[in-house]
């Protein structure tokens, strides 16, 4: 299935960003016929997915995709702005805390509960971002650290987020009557909203942040004297990171209909991390697939028991000395 | 007990506390010194370390005795075997990376803890290792307060090494190498000093400390679990930038420091233990903000 996946997502649009590989990747879409084609082909195989296998095969696919949101959030700050963010889960927390508690504590329903939600988790990108992104680097990685820590921890210790056993029996939400509640459903809401997280990379790293992002990543030097306010440009890729996050944290909060305070471990953190780098970061193609292999990888090794992430671990270790852009695109000059 | 028993008590608790953190913070802040990385796997070098001397005290228990006799061999036998750890994980993972990005070494040296980590976990099945030892409780008690003999051979152990390493890097020959080496590489080279050899050294000091903690901790609370690096490897970060991260001394007070905050700080009405760690974590991110350059380090910029 590993195999369907990725050979399904080989044909997405490749980001139109001058880095090697890439460029030759996008080589096989410059007829822009078959680009439009080859993107409908994997709208319509993401659409009858569900239709060709079972419900367990959804649930999982429904888990990639859901990864799919969240390694695109992670992508954008460490593949895009080059931050190295080792508390993603936090902000994945956030959003999932945000709706479960606004859902129990307050009258508002699920969609007027997503704004605030949103706010929580920007707000927390820019607390934390804000003053550790002037710091080195790996300060800043340590500090993301510990921020998920402290959210984890809290979590677990406060009432409010009910303690270690977490929230449950969050409600799920209905649009214009449709009550969305079944695996296949949820399939489809993630399914859309990984679509939105693709076209909004696209644009990102198209637009003129994408292409400070680009700079300040390169030389941070020459994009400060370029007249860049390097912060800024960081913090941008913070909270957009952030709100990523928190948008994937919020549905799967309503998907699970429970949420626990381990679901936001560091583990959760470095597994996101290592999608990204596995697929190679800053490639929106690359991160889709990582997702997808992070996901199904353990269903397919799953003989394997925890040996599967010593597997990862050397994986993304080799990864790192032998091809640090990631597995993907293959073709390297 | 009186309010000033209660904090003399503390005062001990965050001495032991302190101890463990100031060993481990001395690795990662040497280790910054040589190569400017933040080693991330020094806190499962740690771990690993925990788990080596405990595999050579049930080996040597049966003849040694598993009280300090035992556990001084089976700390040292562990202090070597991470030493040697610690040189080839520079070797084989950080060594290739020193030119490349920042970020690359970064994520490298996170996928070695996740190795060390997880093959740990492959090999105990993410069960907790009691770690048996013969140590007893007993102790002297001074006023209310009681300190067992095992707090004290601890600390004292402790600042033994400590010692033991200020004089290395202060009197010896290697040890004004390695403070060259964190100055200027490059001029280093120019010298004739063999920056490699240097770092390497650096490395198995690191690791060494790092080892005897690893090992003290696990006969101290008797027992060891592959996750155990995690916490404290992020605690002993922050210890070291307390001190001033690259500067030994501070990397000592730092670790004290930490520890008996952390003993307080537990102490104080609305931080209970299970705040214990948000609270080091916030000190973390405090001194991060306010006083980057920590107490004893020099202030310098990045450039990535």
């Amino acid at each position: 299935m590993a195999d369907d996946a990725a050979s399904r997502r080989r044909r997405d649009p490749a980001p139109s960003r001058p880095n090697t590989g890439v460029a030759q990747l996008l080589a096989v879409f410059d007829d822009p016929r078959k680009f439009w084609l080859a993107i409908a082909v994997v709208l319509v195989a993401v659409a009858v997915a569900p239709l060709l296998f079972g419900q367990y095969a959804t649930v999982i696919l429904t888990n990639a995709l859901l990864y799919v949101v969240l390694c695109l959030g992670l992508n954008i700050v460490v593949g895009y702005a080059g931050l190295l963010d080792l508390g993603y889960a936090a902000f994945f927390a956030v959003g999932a805390y945000a709706v479960a508690i606004l859902g129990q504590q307050t009258a508002l329903g699920f969609w007027a509960a997503i704004p605030f939600a949103l706010v929580a988790a920007a707000a927390a990108g820019v607390i934390i971002g804000g003053p550790t992104l002037r710091l080195r680097s790996d300060y800043l990685a340590i500090v993301t650290l510990g921020f998920g820590e402290i959210v984890r921890f809290s979590a677990r210790n406060l009432e409010i987020t009910g303690a270690a056993s977490g929230i449950s029996g969050i409600e799920q939400p209905s649009l214009f009557g449709w009550h969305i509640d079944s695996p296949t459903e949820f399939y489809y809401v993630f399914a859309l909203l990984s679509v939105f997280a693709v076209i909004a990379s696209v644009r990102l790293a198209n637009s003129r942040l994408g292409r400070a992002w680009l700079y300040v990543r390169h030389d941070e030097d020459a994009a400060e004297a370029m007249g860049i306010d390097r912060v800024r440009v960081k913090l941008a890729a913070y909270v957009i990171g952030s709100i990523y996050g928190a948008i994937g944290g919020i549905f799967f909060a309503v998907n699970l209909g429970a949420i626990s305070p381990e679901s936001f471990s560091f583990e959760q953190s470095v597994l996101i991390l290592m999608a990204v780098i596995l697929g190679g970061m800053g490639k929106i193609p690359g991160v889709i697939l990582g997702a997808f292999i992070i996901v199904l990888g353990p269903e397919l090794l799953r003989d394997l028991g925890e040996l599967r992430l010593l597997v990862f671990a050397v994986g993304l270790l080799l990864i790192m000395l032998f091809r640090p852009s990631g597995i993907w695109p293959s073709r390297k000059s | 007990m009186s309010l000033t028993d209660i904090l003399m008590q503390q005062l001990v608790n965050g001495l032991v506390l302190g101890s463990f953190y100031a060993l481990v913070a001395l690795g990662y802040t040497m280790i910054f010194g040589v190569i400017k990385l933040l080693n991330f796997a020094h806190g499962d070098v740690y771990m690993v370390g925990g788990f080596v001397g405990f595999g050579v005290l049930s080996a040597v228990g049966g003849t040694l005795g598993a009280d300090w006799g035992g556990i001084a061999v089976a700390m040292f036998l562990s202090m070597i075997a991470m030493g040697c750890l610690g040189v080839v994980i520079e070797r084989v993972a950080y060594h290739p990376m020193l030119a490349a990005p920042r970020l690359s070494i970064l994520i490298t040296a996170l996928a070695v803890s996740l190795v060390l980590q997880n093959s740990v976990l492959t090999l105990t099945d993410g069960q907790i290792t009691a770690f048996r030892t013969d140590l007893g409780f007993g102790g002297l008690e001074i006023g209310h307060v009681f300190i067992t003999y095992n707090q004290m051979v601890l600390v004292g152990t402790a600042a033994l090494l400590m010692i033991a390493l200020e004089t290395f890097v202060s009197r010896t020959q290697y040890g004004r190498a390695m403070r060259a080496v964190s100055i200027d590489k490059d001029m280093c080279r120019l010298m004739g000093i063999d920056v490699a050899k240097v770092i390497a050294i650096t490395f198995f000091i690191g690791s060494a400390l790092a080892a005897a903690a690893g090992t003290m901790a696990g006969a101290y609370y008797g027992s060891i679990w592959y996750f155990m690096g995690f916490l404290i490897g992020l605690k002993a970060f922050t210890a070291a930038v307390i001190g001033g991260i690259g500067s030994i001394p501070g990397a000592m007070a730092g670790g004290l420091i930490l520890g008996l905050l952390e003993a307080f700080g537990t102490q104080i009405p609305g931080i209970g233990s299970e705040w214990k760690d948000v609270f080091s974590f916030s000190i973390l991110i405090l001194v991060l903000v306010f006083k980057p350059t920590g107490l004893f380090g020099k202030s310098e910029t990045e450039r990535m």
